[in-house]
């Protein structure tokens, strides 16, 4: 019987494909994302230049008053935290590559194999790239443009805020890894929940390109 | 053995253990029960409206009143009744159909479950305070931005469609997941039944469009709660952009209502024509196409806003062009029934009735697929006959024919043929009743959502004739209902292989144990059990073995019938544990957003506490959850 019992838990370990399920869940989850960002982004581009007041993205303007509103968009201070962004994703695959190399060498007891550090890291950069967006945001508020000012304030906070809110629960998800290996260490057979983690961390930061390009570069 | 019903094993343990089970098969029986339920509280919201129209002048219902039961009947046949009546066979037949043991993440199943029946409960409620949602099923902005539509109607939509959403979402990165990595070998993509393949497609449209409208309501809500612009027109906005961004969503969402309906009737027509299915590959290709072309044709929704020629043009001619898979697969349904030797079990004549009266829908359809015609019939009674002809006519008929199929399959026992012959004659009669007329009050011009009207304009008779129908046609599901309920006491004992049929689901016990297979078969052609059986029949369908590899890595064994004597432990297949944890989840995921509405009663600080206390039980419970082992 105990052979049998063996024999039967083998079963839960074959699938069609090869992978895990959930390798194949993340997959399917970001297909849809991609559909969630694409209806926030077409619909800032099919509003951009239909505000009828400013403040605007990339003109200053002037109210019946005579105040002058600069040009919102910040485009040195986004900049670098594109820069961060961009970053917290090499390190990311540092992190993972430190989970699944646990014990070889090049990485037992390296630096490279310090997967801690390297989780750590892409939380970091996450978090830093959080506190640019709270400043951005307050700035711009203070700039003039909230998300009830015009098309461009709610479509644009509305967006970059989805983006934010991504951006938060990639940071909880990857300090949830970062308490796991405290506790009790992740080995190569837990290299699937990184995976699946950086995957969701990679779409996010691909996200942020799109928005930075077609947001911030494209006048 | 064939005088008792074996008895399924998730009968023995009483209440909780539904609450708490995790099993596709007793989820799917939920789905089954509560979509059930849904379906005749929108039958009888379509009971009041049509006996408010059945003469001029009636004043049965107020026309406030009267916008609530129009939209609520179509939000609710979409979301609550049509859509879970699929997943109910979604949940019991996917792992059956593949040789599986469960889903690929079966407390997430149970967890679509319990959003989808607090959503539907929290949208379905205010009808009884005269809150309930009044913008119509589609719910255009800025007809629904706070300014026009004040109160809590219409909170009570977005919140409940975002809800549902959810539900829906969760549950097709289940099942495409499921359908992906959990076939059994030799299964490959081009064996899988019918049914699969249909319900393969429509979760890529679930997850390909519910985010579509996850973002237009999350405008809505943005508008309503915390004052956006989005379909603000004084600051600019486009009062397209909700029609572009709901109808993106809402056409494939057709198809997601109809697909499943046709993947029940490509199994019921070859069991019951004793042939394999004529032109499996071209129905495979059609359906993919079907959901490909799906995302292609919103607009022909939106002829009347005046989107210009081109526009017009193009959308034209893709709707016209969707016309033809969808016209393939009927044919392919009647070359599967030419020269068989047909049995017209109730299963069968519901099959047969879908070809029909889809058929009529279809063809009303390409109608308006032109725009100089769809001038004429847009927001008609024409259109309203042409969406039930593909709607009733297509997908309950279906569904109904896939319930009368898979009853024995289910409980163990068939439904009663003659009651089930009785059914399906009152509803066919009925539904063309009810239904046909619309077209000559909507080609007379009679317009959809008006609450009442004046005589003498040439619908009198036409809206009497539609609302008789309408009368027989809540007649004919209460000898449904009967048939349902009396079946599951003493309806005819039903084997494993319920109707000779020739798919893997009907290798197992019926009901089957909760294991399913016993041992995980290996396939080697389209019909496994009629290779078993009926080699006659197959002898035209390609086989082959998969490799011994994956033989040896899967332990399978060649497809044969079941017993189903031993339980689980005896055979020592690890079965998951039951949990309340997606329940409470669920409920906390509701709760967050029901207590948003407080914000709309000056509430903030109620508002605020409900929707952050949810929030953090929804977030502790899911660390819960993920940390807990499965099995």
């Amino acid at each position: 019987m105990a052979s049998a019992v063996a024999e039967v838990h083998e079963h839960t370990h074959y699938t069609t494909t090869g992978l895990d399920n959930r390798k194949v869940a993340i997959w399917a989850f970001i297909g849809s994302e991609c559909m969630l960002f694409m209806s926030l982004i077409s619909t800032y581009l099919i509003y951009k230049g239909k505000s009828i007041v400013g403040p605007f993205p990339h003109e200053a303007w002037t109210d019946p008053s005579g105040h002058v509103f600069k040009p919102i968009l910040n485009i040195p201070v986004t900049s670098q935290s594109t820069f961060v962004l961009l970053m917290s994703s090499l390190v990311m695959v540092l992190a993972l590559a430190a989970v699944e190399n646990r014990g070889k060498p090049g990485y037992q007891g390296t630096l490279l194999g310090n997967s801690k550090l390297w989780l750590a890291a892409t939380a970091a950069l996450g978090a830093t790239f959080l506190g640019y967006q709270a400043y951005e945001f307050t700035s711009f508020v203070h700039e003039g443009l909230t998300i009830h000012t015009n098309l461009f304030g709610s479509s644009f906070f509305t967006l970059t805020g989805f983006h934010g809110a991504h951006v938060t629960a990639g940071v909880l998800w990857l300090l949830t890894l970062l308490s796991i290996d405290i506790k009790r260490g992740l080995t190569p057979k837990d290299a699937l929940l990184v995976d699946i983690c950086a995957l969701y961390w990679h779409f996010v930061d691909v996200v942020w390109i799109a928005i930075f390009t077609l947001v911030y570069l494209i006048k | 053995m064939a005088t008792t019903a074996a008895t399924p094993s998730y009968e023995q343990t009483g209440i909780w253990s539904w609450i708490t089970t995790v099993d596709h098969k007793r989820i799917g029986a939920l789905y089954l029960y509560t979509a059930l339920f849904f379906f005749m509280f929108g039958g009888l919201e379509a009971g009041v409206i049509r006996w408010q129209l059945a003469q001029p002048n009636q004043h049965i219902v107020s026309a406030e009143l009267y916008n609530q039961l129009f939209t609520m009947h179509g939000t609710t046949m979409i979301f609550l009744a049509v859509m879970p009546l699929s997943a109910a066979f979604f949940n019991f037949l996917i792992p059956l159909q593949i040789g599986a043991r469960d889903v690929a993440f079966p407390r997430l199943n149970a967890f679509s479950y319990w959003v989808y029946v607090l959503g539907g409960t929290f949208m379905t409620l205010p009808i009884f305070f005269n809150t309930a949602p009044n913008g119509g099923w589609f719910g255009y902005a800025p007809l629904t931005t706070l300014p026009f539509s004040s109160g809590l109607n219409i909170d009570f939509w977005v919140m409940g469609l975002q809800i549902l959403g959810i539900s829906s979402l969760a549950a097709a990165f289940n099942f495409i997941t499921t359908i992906i990595n959990m076939r059994a070998p030799g299964m490959t993509l081009m064996r899988m039944p019918v049914f699969t393949w249909m319900s393969f497609v429509v979760q890529f449209l679930l997850v390909l469009a519910f985010p579509v409208i996850t973002i237009a309501l999350v405008f809505l809500l943005f508008d309503r709660f915390f004052g956006t612009n989005f379909y603000e027109i004084a600051a600019g906005a486009d009062p397209l952009l909700w029609q572009h961004l709901f109808w993106v969503f809402g056409h494939p969402e057709v198809y997601i209502l109809i697909l499943p309906a046709f993947g029940l009737v490509s199994e019921i027509l070859p069991t019951f024509s004793r042939k394999p299915l004529f032109g499996y590959n071209v129905v495979v290709y059609s359906g993919i196409m079907i959901g490909f072309l799906g995302f292609g044709v919103w607009a022909h929704h939106m002829f009347a806003v005046g989107m210009g020629a081109t526009a017009d043009t193009i959308f034209a001619l893709t709707t016209m062009l969707i016309g033809i898979p969808t016209g393939v697969k009927i044919f392919n349904w009647i070359a599967t029934m030419w020269g068989g030797q047909i049995r017209f079990t109730a299963a069968m004549k519901f099959a047969i009735g879908l070809i029909a009266l889809f058929t009529i829908g279809g063809i009303s359809g390409v109608m308006h697929s032109s725009p100089p015609a769809d001038l004429q019939q847009t927001d008609t009674y024409f259109v309203v006959a042409h969406f039930h002809y593909v709607l009733f006519g297509g997908s309950i008929m279906g569904i109904f024919g896939g319930i009368y199929f898979y009853y024995p399959k289910i409980t163990g026992r068939y439904m009663s043929e003659v009651l089930g012959t009785w059914h399906f004659w009152c509803t066919f009669i009925a539904m063309n009743l009810t239904f046909f007329p619309m077209h000559f009050s909507g080609m007379l011009g009679m317009p959809r959502r008006i609450y009442t009207y004046d005589a003498g304009q040439g619908w009198d008779t036409f809206n009497l004739i539609s609302s008789i129908g309408t009368g027989l046609l809540i007649l004919s599901t209460l000898i449904f209902v009967v048939n349902f309920l009396k079946s599951r006491k003493s309806g005819e004992v039903a084997p494993g292989d319920a109707w000779g049929a020739g798919t893997l689901e009907w290798t197992i016990p019926s009901p089957p144990p909760d294991y399913n297979f016993a041992e995980i078969p290996f396939v080697t052609s389209r019909y496994p059990l009629w290779d078993l059986k009926h080699p006659e029949r197959t002898s035209g369908i390609a086989h082959s073995a998969p490799d011994v590899m994956t033989i040896t890595d899967a332990h399978a064994t060649p497809v044969h019938e079941e017993m189903g004597h031993k339980t689980a432990a005896e055979l020592g297949i690890p079965m998951p544990f039951n949990t309340v944890k997606p329940l409470i989840a669920a409920a906390a995921l509701v709760a967050m957003f029901g207590g948003l509405l407080f914000m709309h009663t000056n509430q903030f600080a109620v508002a605020m506490t409900i929707t952050i206390g949810s929030a953090s039980l929804f977030v502790g419970t899911l660390y819960a959850w993920l940390t807990s082992p499965l099995e």
